[in-house]
């Protein structure tokens, strides 16, 4: 299999391809431009479409137009111009229209900063926009992530006829890995029968989010409900890393997730029993991954670039049974993996236990 | 006996729900009938946008798509270019394509997007009860200018079409009124050419349609078409108002 | 095995291309890298730097606290990434754009004069690669075998500059050797 050295950003490009997603509608803007600039020089080779949109918001209705008609279709942006597309993704997720987004993440808020961050945290996994729905949320933590979890967001979008986020963030998109290039087996196939592509021989279809009366508003949302909870309980993915014998959780995604690992294999080196629970899908929140070491384990640490947004749902999976503490980074600053061991030691007073 | 006019086969058979006097049914049924006169109904795909003509998804027969306020033209391209084959029109209001959606306005002409745009000008904010618009007339009372529209505080009305005709991918831009059936029959030629250019590929179509809200305005069905005679036509001039050359062999 | 390398000079001494050389090489020899380049408003004028993470094993952090090794091509880089250098580890500095003050004496600092040298073969642009023939032989991973194939492939649409950079390589590594 091919194996490949591109920037993060690149190889979501990429993937998109292999996915067979033909169009990409966006708007410039760092640190997740070469999402645009590397379809923009390869699309046309392989007959796609690249529309470099007036704004975030153009863009978004684009890809909203585009879905309409049940060709895959993706967008790409950073954190202000994410946040111009969320009357666009509440509109999307209301008509049920499967897309592919992807925000790599800068730190905020405001215009902030080109760092990387995970503030856009409770934008991307609680709606983000108005109206009661959720993105599917996929959170990878390296480019040969960034490349498996793009191409399986087309097919959760497509399954589930639900936008799907891809939540990167400025490190991932800039830096660069190697990629083995996997094919993908055949998307499973795909129900057609709600698109709008012209009334040929059938009855007019109209996709449109208006609910005339309150009653008919709420059969919407309940049948939207019943959608979502069924994602929540079949959709659910995380890694554990070191978690058997643990005494103390780490939880923590995307780059601070794998920074981690580092620190969980430092911790073991000093016969600390730490452990890992690196959540993949952010939405539905891998609440399931909790209930082996909600009763087991004497301490939580989240890690976050951000002001500590993840360990609401953390405290939730583990019904606060557990004292869940964190240790954050903001602004673009990552942390080491020792200075996260240093605060794991010190919150709960490990260093006695040191050097076995 | 021949039948000499029906209900056209562009159109459902659900019933306009307009206000007495409102021209948007007028407009509906000339576009319908310019779909089926160019068989394009199984083809076509519509945008509506929000406000009084959102209702629009509802009356033609054509596969249609709702929009956010003021995004119709952006979902437009979006359908256009999954589907280069089909036919893709908006079908927007005054307050909808030239107050929010100004943006997409200006970029879907200027990208000459193969679209076809039709705007439903009545000059005020109707769905939501008769707030300025911009393109309400200077010195025009409407509930968010109860003293009329100051120039001073307000600014000035925004003639769409004539600044859509500037950009060089619209290359078929109209302005049009529905008060008379004289320019009844000059609105259905002008939509016509507008889906014609669409066909032919050429680029970015557009027609303003200079329409009534006698409910908003606060004026009987018959005095409004008056009021759009007196005071709305010598501000929006009437007539084709860009022909690239490209269209006139059409 | 691991090898963490800071990069760093000027914009427009080639300091990004010195760190996809080293990543080249370690992809030529299937070895685990990230290849981390700062960008953004810094890229636009003052230091450039890029570091690099090659490994024989899956690379965990992607986070650089302390580097095996450095090249630092000017003063300011120098300045900046001289305290970055873990202890034990190499400082390869460009003495013709930086004079050295305060001195670690806990790190190896290899002082190349390699403008000049790049100026006597005749393209002052390669004093970069010279840093890189000077630090090669403290990289555990990667050698100069593997810089010739990554290079082969880094300058296949400019097939002169191959024998340039290499030759500029190889000068740095014999002036280690010397």
């Amino acid at each position: 299999m091919e194996k490949v050295l591109m920037k993060g950003n690149e190889i979501i490009g990429e993937a998109a391809i292999r996915s067979g997603c033909k169009l990409f509608f966006g708007y410039p803007i760092t640190p997740s431009t070469e999402v645009i600039e590397y379809l923009s020089a390869q699309f046309p080779k392989v007959g796609g479409t690249v529309v470099q949109a007036e704004d975030e918001i153009g863009a978004i209705n684009m890809c909203y137009g585009a879905a309409c008609t049940g060709n895959r279709v993706m967008t790409a942006s950073s954190s202000p111009g994410v946040s111009l597309k969320q009357e666009g993704l509440s509109y999307s997720a209301a008509v049920g229209l499967p897309m592919v987004v992807v925000n790599v993440n800068r730190c905020g808020p405001g215009l902030g900063g080109l760092g990387p961050a995970q503030s856009d945290y409770f934008q991307s996994t609680k709606g983000g926009g108005h109206g009661d729905y959720r993105l599917i949320v996929l959170a990878p933590s390296k480019a040969q992530e960034l490349y498996d979890y793009t191409m399986e967001a087309f097919d959760l979008a497509d399954k589930y006829r639900n936008p799907v986020l891809i939540l990167s963030d400025g490190f991932l998109g800039q830096t660069m890995e190697p990629v083995v290039l996997k094919e993908r087996p055949e998307a499973p196939a795909f129900d057609r029968s709600w698109v709008v592509d012209g009334a040929k021989g059938r009855e007019k279809r109209v996709l449109a989010s208006y609910s005339l009366t309150n009653e008919i508003g709420e059969a919407n949302n309940l049948k939207w409900e019943a959608k979502y909870k069924h994602i929540q309980e079949q959709e659910q993915r995380w890694e554990e890393f070191h978690t058997e014998d643990a005494e103390y959780l780490l939880v923590s995604y995307g780059t601070t997730g794998r920074i981690c690992k580092s620190t969980v294999l430092n911790a073991r080196a000093k016969g600390i029993k730490l452990g890992l629970i690196r959540p993949i899908t952010l939405w539905p929140y891998p609440e399931k991954a909790f209930i082996p070491y909600k009763e087991k384990v004497k301490g939580i640490v989240t890690v976050e670039l951000n002001t500590g947004q993840m360990i609401e749902d953390v405290k939730l999976a583990v019904e606060c049974k557990v004292p869940v503490h964190l240790y954050r980074r903001q602004g673009g600053m990552l942390p080491t993996e020792d200075e996260i061991l240093d605060f794991v030691e010190n919150k709960f007073n490990l260093s006695a236990v040191e050097e076995v | 006996m021949e039948k000499i006019f029906g209900r056209s086969k562009g159109l459902t058979d659900v019933p306009f729900s307009f206000c007495p006097g409102c021209t948007h049914g007028i407009i509906m049924r000339l576009i319908a009938e310019v779909l089926e006169e160019l068989d394009i109904i199984e083809d076509t795909i519509g945008v509506s946008p929000v406000g009084c003509a959102g209702f629009s998804q509802d009356f033609f027969s054509c596969d249609f798509v709702g929009a956010a306020h003021g995004r119709a033209q952006a979902v437009g391209t979006g359908i256009k270019r999954s589907l280069p084959d089909k036919i893709v029109f908006t079908y927007q209001g005054d307050g909808d394509i030239a107050a929010i959606g100004t943006q997409h306005a200006i970029h879907t002409a200027a990208r000459g997007e193969k679209i076809t745009s039709i705007m439903v000008n009545n000059a005020i904010f109707g769905m939501t009860g008769g707030q300025m618009a911009p393109t309400t007339l200077e010195g025009m009372k409407t509930s968010t200018s109860p003293y009329g529209r100051n120039i001073g505080t307000n600014g000035y009305p925004i003639d769409l079409p004539k600044l859509v005709a500037n950009l060089e991918g619209a290359v078929y831009v109209a302005s049009v009124s529905v008060d008379s059936p004289k320019n009844i029959n000059q609105a259905k030629k002008a939509i016509k050419k507008a889906f014609q250019v669409q066909q032919a590929g050429l680029g970015f179509a557009f027609v303003s349609v200079l329409s009534t809200c006698p409910t908003n305005w606060g004026l009987t069905p018959s005095d409004s078409m008056k009021w759009l005679r007196e005071n709305m036509m010598p501000v929006y001039e009437l007539g084709e108002l860009k022909v690239a050359e490209e269209v006139k062999s059409l | 095995m691991m090898d963490k390398v800071i990069l760093a000079g000027f914009g427009g001494q080639g300091v990004m291309f010195l760190g996809k050389v080293l990543a080249y090489a370690g992809m030529s020899s299937d070895l685990e890298l990230c290849w981390i380049p700062s960008y953004g408003p810094e890229m636009r004028g003052g230091t450039a730097n890029c570091s690099v993470i090659l490994s024989d094993e899956e690379i965990n952090s992607p986070v650089i606290a302390y580097a095996d090794a450095a090249i630092v091509l000017n003063k300011p880089a120098y300045d900046k990434f001289a305290p970055r250098v873990k202890p034990g580890g190499v400082l390869v500095v460009n003495s013709s754009l930086a004079k050295l003050d305060n001195v670690r004496d806990d790190i190896t600092i290899v002082e190349i004069p390699a403008t000049d040298m790049a100026n006597e073969l005749g393209n002052t642009s390669i004093a970069n690669m010279v840093c890189l023939g000077a630090l090669l032989p403290s990289l555990k991973l990667v050698d100069l075998a593997k810089v010739e194939k990554a290079m082969g492939k880094l300058t296949k649409k400019k097939p002169e500059l191959l024998e340039t950079n290499i030759n500029a390589i190889k000068k740095g590594i014999s002036f280690v050797n010397c």
